[in-house]
């Protein structure tokens, strides 16, 4: 732990190259695929708000389950298939060049130099991306609400600012760093298991995705609880 | 026990082991200052893990490893020595993600105040020593010949002016006149530096040109280091099939 007591010992431009490649590379592909998952939940939602005489609903239908789950699970997902497994990969490479052993043998703590720059890289990007992924969100559950329920732009973002409160918004978020923190260790862990062979490289990168993605779902559940629970 | 200055490395009675697989078994190592110390044995006999051991990277279950006169137990007696040490690994170990320069200034930067300018004339001039052009400290290790990055990993092991050099297989996968260049510089780096050299390989014509003594890792020890003319006489059979097979091998792969 002693790049936190002496932060000139943290790689910057590791930092540096961790960020932009987990993050802004991802930002594209998270900003579709939340569009569409948006203007999906607006999609089925309408059809049932439709015969029950409330259509303007699905602007809280949207909102929330945005807020709350699809904005920050998607770029979760997405991040687990991404920076996991090149975590893994790169970290497991460099034990198979004996990088990691040249590094112990000239006293770089490999925790210090491996796994805090790209702990802290997910720690800096997942929250934009979980906004970018919001607003895309939102933006999709808009556009099907405007074609099919003819609820207009400015009526749903109306509603959305007085119907949704806030804090769905601040629930989606506080998950973040935690999902950050569990997807970055998965990989930096399983690449720092490799032993020698590319085979064995392989299995540990599956497993690191895997193990992100197990522990994603099941840390999002438990959030669900716990939040019931304080009934926030 | 007595404290000879001049032995810089001493294991005594070690052994290491993997589960119930016994790689070392009172093994017992001297080296003396300023030498150049040829280790060899058999694929398997554990003269990696042997180095790998001295260098604190793999515990032995038993025994004792001086290095410096002192007795090395912990994390913390290896951070005081870490830098005294250099170390070239098999195939160069270069963070793939680095530059040569940054390469060679890592060591720097983790042990040392040196900030630029000082950090590139240093880097440059370790990069020089080992006979490089310093154009080539921009280039990826990628992107070098599998010589150059043993060349390039020797630099970045003197980069700290150690006073002692391990270097595994440094001359496998060179072709001969790479490889008689490469144990030139690790002599003239001997010589001019002073420098201990401990190095593993299967090289009979680098054992012949450069080295010091040898040792011999067979049975789970060492069963002999000397003079590598003294070993000839040796009648061990291992040593025997390594040190006269080749005459007769050359004779058997000519016919």
């Amino acid at each position: 732990m002693k790049s936190l007591a002496h932060p000139k010992r943290m790689r910057l431009i590791a930092l540096a190259s961790s960020i932009q490649k987990a993050g802004f590379d991802a930002l594209p592909l998270i900003a579709i695929m939340t569009f569409f998952i948006g203007a999906v939940v607006a999609l089925i939602g309408s059809d049932l708000l439709k015969t029950l005489g409330a259509s303007e609903l699905v602007v809280e239908l949207v909102g929330i389950s945005v807020l709350r789950e699809f904005g920050v699970l998607i770029p979760a997902i997405l991040l687990a298939g991404r920076s996991a497994s090149t975590f893994a990969a790169q970290i497991g490479a460099m034990r198979m060049n004996q990088e990691t052993q040249a590094m112990k043998v000239m006293g770089i703590d490999l925790f210090d130099a491996l796994v805090v720059p790209r702990v802290l890289a997910l720690l800096v990007i997942m929250p934009l991306l979980a906004i970018v992924a919001m607003l895309a969100g939102l933006a999709g559950g808009l556009v099907v609400s405007w074609g099919i329920l003819d609820v207009s732009p400015t009526y749903f973002a109306e509603r959305l600012s007085a119907a949704v409160d806030i804090r769905h918004f601040w629930v989606g978020m506080a998950k973040v760093p935690v999902l950050a923190i569990v997807i970055a260790l998965a990989g930096c862990r399983h690449g720092l298991s490799v032993r020698g062979d590319v085979e064995d490289l392989g299995g540990r990168v599956t497993v690191a995705v895997v193990q992100a993605l197990f522990a994603i779902i099941l840390l999002d559940a438990a959030f669900a609880i716990l939040f019931n629970v304080l009934e926030i | 026990m007595i404290c000879d200055p001049d032995v810089v490395i001493r294991v005594e009675n070690l052994k290491t082991r993997f589960g119930d697989h016994i790689i070392h078994q009172d093994l017992n190592l001297e080296v003396h200052r300023g030498e150049i110390l040829g280790v060899v044995g058999g694929s398997g006999s554990g003269k990696s893990v042997l180095m790998n051991t001295i260098l604190g990277l793999i515990a032995p279950s038993h025994g004792t490893i001086e290095i410096f006169q002192k007795k090395i137990g912990s994390r913390f007696d290896r951070t005081e020595i870490n830098h005294r040490i250099g170390v070239m690994f098999q195939n160069g170990a270069l963070f793939s993600s680095l530059s040569v320069q940054e390469n060679v200034e890592a060591p720097l930067i983790e042990h040392t105040r040196l900030r630029e300018p000082w950090l590139e004339a240093v880097a440059l001039m370790k990069i020089g020593l080992v006979g490089l052009d310093a154009e080539v400290g921009r280039q990826m290790p990628a992107e070098l010949s599998g010589g150059m990055r043993k060349r390039v990993s020797v630099a970045r092991a003197l980069a700290l002016d150690p006073e002692l050099l391990f270097l595994d297989e440094p001359t496998s996968g060179l072709d001969p006149i790479a490889a008689a260049e490469f144990d030139q510089l690790i002599r003239t780096l001997s010589d001019t530096l002073g420098l201990t050299v401990v190095m593993v390989t299967h090289d009979l014509d680098s054992l012949y040109s450069i080295s010091d003594r040898v040792a011999v890792v067979a049975d789970q020890k060492i069963v002999e280091v000397s003079p590598i003319a003294e070993l000839e006489r040796s009648d061990h059979p291992w040593i025997r099939a390594f040190l006269g097979g080749r005459a007769e091998r050359a004779k058997e792969r000519n016919r």
